[in-house]
C-alpha cells in the first residue's frame, strides 16, 4: 500500500530552512609560463597536476578569402594525421597510443585547432610526432581521395540536422557573405579538391608565426618549453598566419522563416550586437544575460520551459567573433507553439529592458558566474582550453584571475543599462527554421517576420 | 597518483552513503543514485522513470518550484539527472562552501517531493520536446539505444523503448507517480556520494542530519532482467524519415560484469580493438581498405561500459552509402572478427588500447563530477566503487587470449541487426 502525492508532500515537522554557505575555499591558478620561439611559435605552458596527463592546444589562425578555402581546409584537417615521409596513417596512430595519446583535428573559419592529450611520460615521443605532421605532412593523393568522399557523405548527414540548417541560415542574415559564415564547404565544393592543392595551404597556411602552443598538465613548464623548442625548431616560415577579419556590424530586422517540409519542430535563432571580453561592459553583459537565457533559472527558461512546456532547452549566450562578440538566443520547439514562443521570446527580452534585473537576481547570476568559472578550470583540459583562447585573444590567465573582481563590482544600475542596450527586442534580428506551411501564418500574424 | 579514499556508511533507513574526499579540489559534489531505471518501469508506462526524473526537479517540501535550480546555481554551481537501465541519477557540483545546501537540496526532494498535476503535465511536454529534439526531428535519433533493443530482446524491461511513447506518457497520473516514488524511491534502495573538497566525519555527521530522518520504507525486490539469448539471428529493418545514408547496428549479448569482470572487460577490449583509432580492425578494413562505410564504431554497454546490470548488449555501428548492401558490411565484419577469433590481437595492438582507455580514465577522474558519478554508480550496480578505481590495472591485466576468446563468443552466438533506412531510398 503506497501513499498519496498529497502525503508524500508534508512532513509532521514541516519545510525547513536552507543551510547557509560555509567558507569559501580558493585555490590559486598555476602560472603560465610562456616563450616566444625564433620560429615565432608562442608557447604557454602551466603546471596542473592531480593526474599523470597533459593536454596540448595548438591554435594556428586560419583564415582565407579564396572561395575553395574552406573545402581545402577541412581536407588539410581530414588529413593532416595521414601521413609523412616516415609514417602512415597507422603509424602515427600507433605511436600515439602507445603514450595513451590522442590528437584531433578541426577548422572553422577563424582557426585550425589540434587538440591533443596524453599519459605526461610520453609527451616527448608525442611532440615529435606533432613536429612530424606540421612539418612533413604528405596528404597522400590516396587519404585525400578517400577522405574527400567520406567528407562529402559526413556534409550530407550534417546539413539533414535542423540545428546545421539553422545554423548556416543565421550566419548568413547576420554576416551576409563574410568568410566567418563559412562554416562547412558544398558537397561540389568538397568534391573538386585536389591533394596539390591540399598540400599548398599546409605549406603557405600551417605556420608558426602568429600560433600558439598551450601544454597544461603534471609538467614542469620550464622543462617544456625547452623540450618544445628543441622538437618545433625545424617548423618554420618566412610569413606569419592569417587572422579572420571582423564580420560586418550586425544589422537588426525581421527575422527571416526558413522552410524545412515536414518539420515537428521549429528553430528559432534571435541575434543581436555584443561586445567580448576585454570590453568595459562584458562582466555587466554577462549578468545581464544569465538572468535573461544564460542558465536553467532564467527568465525565459523558466517561461517557456517550466512554465509553458514549449522547450526541452532555450539558452542565450556571447557569441566571440573578431573584434567583439554578438548575443545568440536560441530554443527548440514544437511546430504548434513556435508562434507562442516567439511572442513569449519578445516578451521578455522587452522585460528585461523594463522591469531589469533585481538585486536578487543579479547576485544569483553572479555566484552562477564565479562559481561554474571555478568548476570549469578544475581540470586540466578545461584549463589548457581556457588558456589557448584567451592567449588568442591577447588575455593572459591574469583575465581569469580578475573576473571574480570585475563581476563582484558590477551593480544593479549596469546591470540595467547593459540589458537596455544590448536586450532591447528592437536591436535583434535573426531566423525561424520550421515547416513553413505550418508555422508561417502564426508567427507572420506577429509581425517583424519575413 | 594516489587512489582515492572510499568511506562508507549506512544509515538506519538504509540510505547507503559513500565518500570521497580530494583535498586538492575547490568544489565538492552530492550525487543521489536510486536503484530504479527504465527497465523497472511498468508496461503501459514507457518512459515513466524518465519523466520521473524531470518530476524530481519540480519542488518539495522547503522548496516550491524552480527553487531547486535557482539554490544550486545561485551557489555557484551546476546540476543535472539522468535515467539509465537500472538507475537514475541526481547530482550537483558546486563550489566546497555550498556542501551542506546541496545535501539539504538532495535530501529534501528524497524526503517529500511535490507531486502536482500542473508540473506532471508541464513535464511531460518538457519530455515530448525533448524527444522531438534528440529522436523524432533528427536522422539517427535513438539510433541504435531506443532502436536496436528491441531486436536483441524480448521482454518488456529490455525491449521497450525508455524514451517512452507518447500516448502512453500522456497517460501518466498522479498516482503512478506517488506509487512509483513509494516504491523505488525508499531511502533503502539510494545511496548518496559525496566528492570533493570536504571533512569526512564532518561530512557523514552533515549526511545523518539531512537525510537520517527520512522514514525507512521497505525496499522493492530487485528482479533479474536475464532472458535467454537469442537462437538465431535476427533482422529488422526501420525506416528513418530525415536520414541520409543507410544505417546499421549490430547487437550482441555481453558477459554478467557483476559475476565474470574479466570476460566483460576482454568485450571492452574488444571493442576498442575493433573499433578505436585509426588502426582499429574495423576502421581498417572497412573505413579505409574496402570502403564500405562511411563511420564505424563498436564497444561494450548500450549506454556505456560498465553502465547497467545483466543483460547488457555489445553493439558495432556503422553508416554507409546506400549503393552498399548491407550484408557485404556484415561479411566483412564477419571476417575480422573470425581473424581475431582465430589469432587474437598482438600484445603491443592490446596495449595501445588499454594506453588509451587508461588515459581516458584519467581525464574523467580529473572532474569531479565524472568522478563522482563513476564511482557512485559503480558502488550502486555492483557494489563496489573500487571498480572505477581499479579499471586501469584490471584493463592492463586482460590478455590478447581473453579478448581473443569474445570474439570467439561473439562468432559463435546469434546477435541482432537492424537496418536504418532512409525514406524514399538514397541514390
Amino acid at each position: 500500500m503506497t501513499r498519496t502525492a498529497e502525503q508524500i508532500a508534508h512532513t509532521a515537522p514541516g519545510p525547513r530552512p536552507l543551510p547557509p554557505l560555509g567558507a569559501t575555499r580558493a585555490v590559486p591558478l598555476p602560472d603560465v609560463e610562456e616563450r616566444l620561439l625564433p620560429n615565432g611559435l608562442r608557447v604557454l605552458a602551466a603546471h596542473r597536476p592531480g593526474i599523470p596527463m597533459f593536454e596540448l592546444r595548438l591554435r594556428v589562425p586560419f583564415a582565407g578569402d579564396a572561395a575553395e578555402h574552406p573545402a581545402v581546409a577541412e581536407l588539410l584537417t581530414e588529413t593532416l594525421l595521414t601521413g609523412t615521409p616516415t609514417r602512415d596513417r597507422v603509424a602515427i596512430d600507433d605511436e600515439l597510443a602507445a603514450e595513451g595519446a590522442d590528437f584531433g583535428v578541426s577548422v572553422d573559419p577563424e582557426r585550425l585547432m589540434l587538440s591533443g592529450s596524453g599519459l605526461v611520460a610520453g609527451l616527448s615521443d608525442v611532440l615529435g610526432v606533432l613536429a612530424d605532421v606540421l612539418t612533413a605532412a604528405t596528404h597522400p593523393d590516396a587519404e585525400v581521395a578517400r577522405e574527400r568522399d567520406r567528407l562529402a557523405e559526413r556534409i550530407t548527414m550534417a546539413r539533414a540536422q535542423p540545428r546545421t540548417i539553422a545554423r548556416e541560415a543565421l550566419q548568413r542574415k547576420r554576416f551576409g557573405t563574410h568568410p566567418i559564415t563559412k562554416e562547412m564547404p558544398t558537397e561540389a565544393e568538397v568534391a573538386a579538391v585536389t591533394a596539390e592543392q591540399v598540400r599548398a595551404l599546409h605549406s603557405t597556411a600551417v605556420v608558426p608565426r602568429g600560433s600558439i602552443l598551450t601544454l597544461v598538465g603534471d609538467l614542469e613548464p620550464a622543462t617544456v618549453l625547452a623540450e618544445v623548442e628543441k622538437q618545433l625548431a625545424g617548423w618554420t616560415a618566412d610569413h606569419e598566419a592569417v587572422e579572420l577579419s571582423p564580420p560586418p556590424a550586425l544589422v537588426p530586422g525581421d527575422l527571416e522563416l526558413v522552410h524545412r517540409p515536414g518539420s515537428v519542430q521549429s528553430q528559432l535563432r534571435l541575434t543581436a550586437p555584443g561586445v567580448g571580453r576585454s570590453h568595459p561592459d562584458y562582466a555587466a553583459l554577462q549578468l545581464a544575460n544569465l538572468v535573461f537565457g544564460g542558465y536553467f533559472s532564467s527568465r525565459w527558461m523558466e517561461n517557456i520551459r517550466e512554465d509553458k512546456g514549449y522547450t526541452y532547452g532555450a539558452y542565450s549566450g556571447v557569441e566571440f567573433v573578431p573584434g567583439g562578440g554578438v548575443l545568440g538566443v536560441d530554443t527548440d520547439v514544437a511546430s504548434n507553439v513556435t508562434a507562442a514562443a516567439l511572442l513569449e521570446t519578445r516578451y521578455e527580452l522587452g522585460r528585461l529592458t523594463a522591469v531589469p534585473p533585481t538585486q536578487a537576481e543579479v547576485d544569483a547570476a553572479r555566484a552562477y558566474a564565479i562559481g561554474s568559472l571555478l568548476i570549469s578550470l578544475d581540470n586540466q583540459g578545461g584549463l589548457a582550453s581556457t588558456i589557448s583562447t584567451l592567449a588568442a585573444n591577447d588575455l593572459s590567465i591574469d583575465w581569469i584571475r580578475g573576473h571574480p573582481a570585475r563581476l563582484e563590482a558590477v551593480t544593479v544600475e549596469e546591470v540595467a543599462a547593459a540589458a537596455l542596450r544590448y536586450f532591447a527586442p528592437s536591436a535583434f534580428t535573426g531566423v525561424i527554421v520550421g515547416d513553413a506551411d505550418v508555422i508561417g501564418p502564426g508567427v507572420r500574424a506577429l509581425g517583424g517576420v519575413s | 597518483m594516489s587512489p582515492p579514499e572510499l568511506h562508507r556508511s549506512t544509515l538506519s533507513n538504509g540510505l547507503r552513503v559513500l565518500i570521497v574526499p580530494d583535498p586538492a579540489t575547490p568544489v565538492v559534489g552530492v550525487a543521489v543514485h536510486v536503484d530504479v531505471g527504465f527497465r523497472s518501469e511498468p508496461e503501459g508506462r514507457t518512459g515513466f522513470a524518465h519523466l520521473f526524473e524531470h518530476l524530481m526537479f519540480q519542488g518539495s517540501e522547503s522548496l516550491e518550484k524552480l527553487a531547486h535550480f535557482r539554490h544550486v546555481q545561485s551557489s555557484g554551481g551546476v546540476f543535472n539527472g539522468s535515467t539509465h537501465q537500472d538507475y537514475t541519477d541526481y547530482f550537483e557540483v558546486l563550489p566546497a562552501a555550498a556542501l551542506e545546501r546541496a545535501l539539504f537540496l538532495e535530501a529534501d526532494r528524497l524526503r517529500a517531493p511535490t507531486l502536482s498535476v500542473e508540473n506532471l503535465r508541464n513535464q511531460v511536454d518538457v519530455v515530448k520536446e525533448e524527444i522531438r529534439l534528440n529522436v523524432l526531428n533528427r536522422p539517427y535519433g535513438g539510433f541504435p539505444w531506443i532502436l536496436l533493443p528491441p531486436v536483441l530482446y524480448d521482454t518488456f524491461p529490455n525491449a521497450h523503448n525508455g524514451y517512452g511513447d507518447f500516448s502512453e506518457l500522456e497517460q501518466a497520473s498522479l498516482d503512478d507517480a506517488a506509487a512509483f516514488f513509494d516504491t523505488y524511491y525508499a531511502p533503502g534502495n539510494a545511496q548518496v556520494t559525496v566528492a570533493g573538497y570536504l571533512d569526512v566525519d564532518e561530512t557523514m555527521a552533515l549526511v545523518e542530519k539531512h537525510f537520517g530522518d527520512i522514514p525507512a520504507r521497505p525496499t522493492p525486490d530487485r528482479p533479474s532482467f536475464y532472458e535467454p539469448p537469442l537462437g538465431s539471428e535476427r533482422r529488422q529493418a526501420v525506416t528513418d524519415a530525415h536520414a541520409p545514408l543507410p544505417a546499421l547496428a549490430l547487437g550482441y549479448r555481453l558477459p554478467d560484469p557483476a559475476t565474470d569482470l574479466d570476460a566483460y572487460l576482454g568485450h571492452a577490449l574488444l571493442g576498442s580493438v575493433l573499433g578505436d583509432g585509426e588502426a582499429a580492425r574495423l576502421q581498417r578494413r572497412l573505413v579505409h581498405i574496402d570502403g564500405l562505410v562511411t563511420d564505424v564504431s563498436a564497444g561494450a554497454g548500450l549506454m556505456g561500459a560498465l553502465d547497467a546490470r545483466d543483460p547488457d548488449t555489445f553493439t558495432i555501428t556503422a553508416v554507409h552509402p546506400a549503393a552498399v548492401d548491407p550484408d557485404r558490411v556484415l561479411s566483412a565484419v564477419d571476417e575480422e572478427l573470425d581473424k581475431l577469433a582465430a589469432e587474437g590481437p598482438s600484445d603491443e595492438e592490446l596495449a595501445r588500447q588499454v594506453a588509451r582507455w587508461s588515459a581516458g580514465l584519467y581525464q574523467e577522474n580529473d572532474r569531479v563530477m565524472y568522478r563522482m558519478l563513476g564511482l557512485g554508480a559503480r558502488e550502486l550496480l555492483y557494489g563496489r566503487a573500487e571498480i572505477a578505481v581499479e579499471l586501469p590495472e584490471r584493463l592492463a591485466a586482460v590478455t590478447p587470449e581473453q579478448v581473443r576468446s569474445a570474439a570467439a563468443t561473439l562468432r559463435g552466438s546469434a546477435r541482432a541487426v537492424l537496418l536504418v533506412e532512409p525514406k524514399g531510398g538514397e541514390a
